[in-house]
């Protein structure tokens, strides 16, 4: 799967991310530093409820009616002499992309930040292809001089790079000699990229949201590099996943609105970028030609069935800001470019339950992913509906678990086994007790005891207790 | 005021103090304690590990043990969360969706039915020392309580509160996360561990059985000298 990064199995990943002190320290600090900012931000509206619950409306009203959306849309493109591409799959939205490239006899491509081509792996395509292909976002650029290092989180893809790392990446890859102060090493990149968008053929870019009425797309960024990549090079090609759009520039004020303040904490991001389809004749500026590719590679079929929620995302990483879990892996123990919380529901859609299994057992349910959702996208269910998925119906789950579970179903649902077996639990585990713990834990309870303590089980059980006290009155 | 007891299966076998504060502090408020027999457990492990089927027999069995109840309250509020979902997990079912939600509708967490039942925010407690309080997941997220369990602590006389950093993280219990995915429940649990010792508390409180048992196990192996206490204990005191 493109969307897969790295060859270490899971185990292997989080081990690894447990052990990397400096992408945790980064990460922390970035969770502890985003929280406080998203929540002024959002307390700042006053409503937020309400502002989350009209986000929620308007990605269901346009799922409901996606069909009609992508038509419109399309349409709106074809009118301003857009050319629109429908990909079913990666390999065909690749495909597509680099017959334009052919056509075009480019050489060089610059692009705004987009996770759906890191999905698809445009970039690998394209430079088999024997063409460049620049990255202009500052964490994908670092990352991309940094020998392709995948991104570890969806909106801060470098996060788990701190200056220092990032001054001896561009020292040994571009000659820097500066310091790691961030103004210097943003200054080198910015006259890197300069000469990059000016000598670029053609430019990609991604889409946070597709406006279906007048055919347009809307680029928020911080660095204004999605303006420059729309319009400098002479042809454009806009990526973007089926369900990224909505119906008018009145529902993306709401959603963008909604997307800064949850990303960053932002009331809006220094620049909102809209492009609608190849310059026309009074226009100063803006591509010739332009191409639009929407892909679905596996959206449909999450489409109209239960995890349906999941494409409500407007890929703000919220969820991945609060996540107890990703603060202590870090992205790349996920295994996919899609972390965090939204990761380990998606991923295992686009990528399959072989690839992508343990992801979803990842998670304590805690919730705090669903509450900052800014589109109410009930997270934490669907991660407990993977579950149940992988248990009933792939049938993935160990043999030992299952019999565990099955004991389960007959002890909780039968009072008598219950009162039998909690009667019998302190001889049970008497070999393991001393004083009132265990500390050396059989079984499945050795992952525990290996941590913490385990409490020994009561000799007298509350219900004993209560039994008791009934007998001898209320004062026993 | 007549409460139905669900005391919890962790309650129950590992933590009965908690269960006998929560009799006794009832009672002192004014409720008559009926505790049935045929109570066990309320599904949770076998149905946030994706098992609904093997669940649902465990939520029967308990519909049918409370079902007749005015009020069902527990110190838990993870397993209170668990009743409250009961009518979606039978949701369509014509037979047992109505039972689980009269059954939900009825169901409280200690503080909550204390607060906004009750409506006491005073129970008369007094308890000596330093002490810090470990909002839960479930409890504060899913079911909403997030005022009543301060409410009660702030009236406790003789008590000094300070507040947990980073409260509103996870503790890492997570059920069966707490095995399944040991190496993080570790690197979690040592992050409250560590806050929790920050505050120069004595004691560590919380409102959920389960995450105090993750909490204190490792507080115990690093024999840090923090003791932990139910919330009913401490309301209990006096």
């Amino acid at each position: 799967m493109a969307m897969k990064i790295g060859t270490d199995n899971f185990k292997e990943r989080v081990g690894n991310g447990i052990n990397d002190s400096f992408m945790r320290g980064a990460v922390a600090g970035a969770q502890n530093s985003m929280g406080v900012r998203r929540q002024n931000a959002t307390e700042e509206l006053g409503n937020w409820e309400e502002w989350r619950s009209h986000g929620e409306e308007i990605r269901q009203h346009v799922l409901e009616n996606l069909d009609y959306y992508l038509e419109q849309l399309s349409e709106n493109v074809a009118k301003r002499g857009g050319h629109v591409f429908f990909a079913q799959t990666a390999d065909q939205a690749n495909e597509y992309i680099k017959g334009v490239v052919a056509k075009k006899n480019a050489k060089k491509v610059v692009k705004a930040k987009s996770m759906v081509t890191e999905e698809i792996s445009l970039n690998a395509t394209l430079e088999q292809a024997g063409c460049t292909v620049v990255e202009t976002d500052l964490g994908e650029y670092i990352l991309q001089v940094d020998d392709h290092d995948p991104p570890s989180h969806i909106v801060v893809p470098a996060l788990h790079k701190n200056k220092e790392q990032i001054r001896d990446v561009f020292a040994k890859k571009l000659g820097y000699q500066k310091t790691e102060k961030p103004e210097e090493l943003a200054w080198h990149a910015r006259e890197m990229l300069r000469q990059e968008y000016l000598t670029a053929d053609i430019g990609i870019t991604g889409c946070n949201f597709a406006v279906a009425e007048t055919g347009s797309f809307s680029l928020v960024t911080n660095e204004g590099n999605a303006d420059l990549v729309t319009s400098l090079p002479k042809t454009q090609i806009t990526v973007m996943g089926m369900e990224r759009l909505v119906p008018t520039f009145e529902e993306m004020e709401v959603l963008v609105s909604l997307l800064t303040r949850s990303a960053v904490g932002q009331k809006l991001t220094s620049y909102i970028t809209v492009l609608t389809g190849p310059r026309e004749e009074h226009d100063v500026d803006g591509p010739e030609e332009f191409h639009l590719v929407i892909v679905d590679n596996g959206r449909s079929k999450i489409l109209g069935g239960e995890f349906q929620s999941v494409l409500q995302c407007i890929r703000c990483a919220a969820c991945i800001n609060v996540c107890p879990v990703y603060r202590h892996v870090g992205g790349h123990s996920y295994g996919s470019i899609y972390s965090g919380p939204i990761g380990a529901v998606l991923s295992p859609l686009l990528g399959g339950y072989d690839e992508y299994k343990e992801l979803p057992y990842a998670s304590t349910l805690c919730g705090a992913c669903t509450d900052v959702c800014p589109v109410k996208i009930p997270l934490h269910q669907l991660l407990h509906k993977h579950r149940q998925v992988i248990v009933e119906q792939e049938g993935k789950a160990p043999i030992s678990e299952k019999l565990a579970m099955k004991a389960f179903g007959l002890g909780a649902a039968s009072p008598m086994l219950y009162k039998l077996g909690s009667k019998v639990a302190p001889a049970a585990m008497n070999p393991f007790t001393v004083g009132d713990k265990i500390s050396k834990g059989p079984g499945p309870l050795k992952a525990w005891t290996d941590i913490r303590e385990f409490p020994a089980p009561n000799k007298e059980r509350f219900r004993d207790w209560y039994k008791n006290r009934e007998k001898g009155g209320k004062e026993s | 005021m007549k409460v139905t007891l669900f005391a919890t299966c962790i309650v129950d076998m590992f933590q009965s103090s908690a269960g006998i504060a929560t009799v006794e502090l009832l009672e002192r408020l004014g409720c008559e304690i009926e505790f049935p027999e045929s109570q066990v457990c309320c599904g949770q492990p076998a149905y946030n590990s994706g098992y609904v089927k093997e669940a649902k027999e465990a939520m029967k069995s308990m519909i049918d043990t409370f079902i007749d109840a005015e009020y069902v309250v527990s110190p838990s509020g993870s397993c209170i969360t668990m009743f409250r979902e009961y009518p979606h997990v039978f949701k369509g079912d014509p037979v047992w969706e109505p039972k689980a939600k009269k059954l939900a509708e009825k169901s409280f967490e200690l503080t909550q039915f204390i607060v906004d039942v009750l409506k006491i925010e005073d129970v008369g407690a007094r308890f000596d020392g330093k002490v810090t309080y470990h909002t839960s997941c479930h409890m504060t997220r899913l079911l909403g309580v997030k005022k009543a369990p301060m409410i009660l602590l702030s009236n406790v006389k003789g008590l000094e509160f300070t507040e947990l950093p980073g409260k509103e993280q996870c503790c890492g219990f997570g059920g069966t996360f707490s095995v399944k995915m040991a190496q993080i429940s570790e690197q979690m649990v040592d992050e409250k561990v560590m806050h929790v010792e920050e505050t120069g508390a004595e004691y560590l409180i919380g409102a959920d059985a389960a995450c105090l048992m993750n909490i204190g196990g490792r507080i115990e192996r690093q024999g840090k000298p923090i003791k932990v206490l139910h919330i009913a204990e401490v309301l209990n005191s006096r």
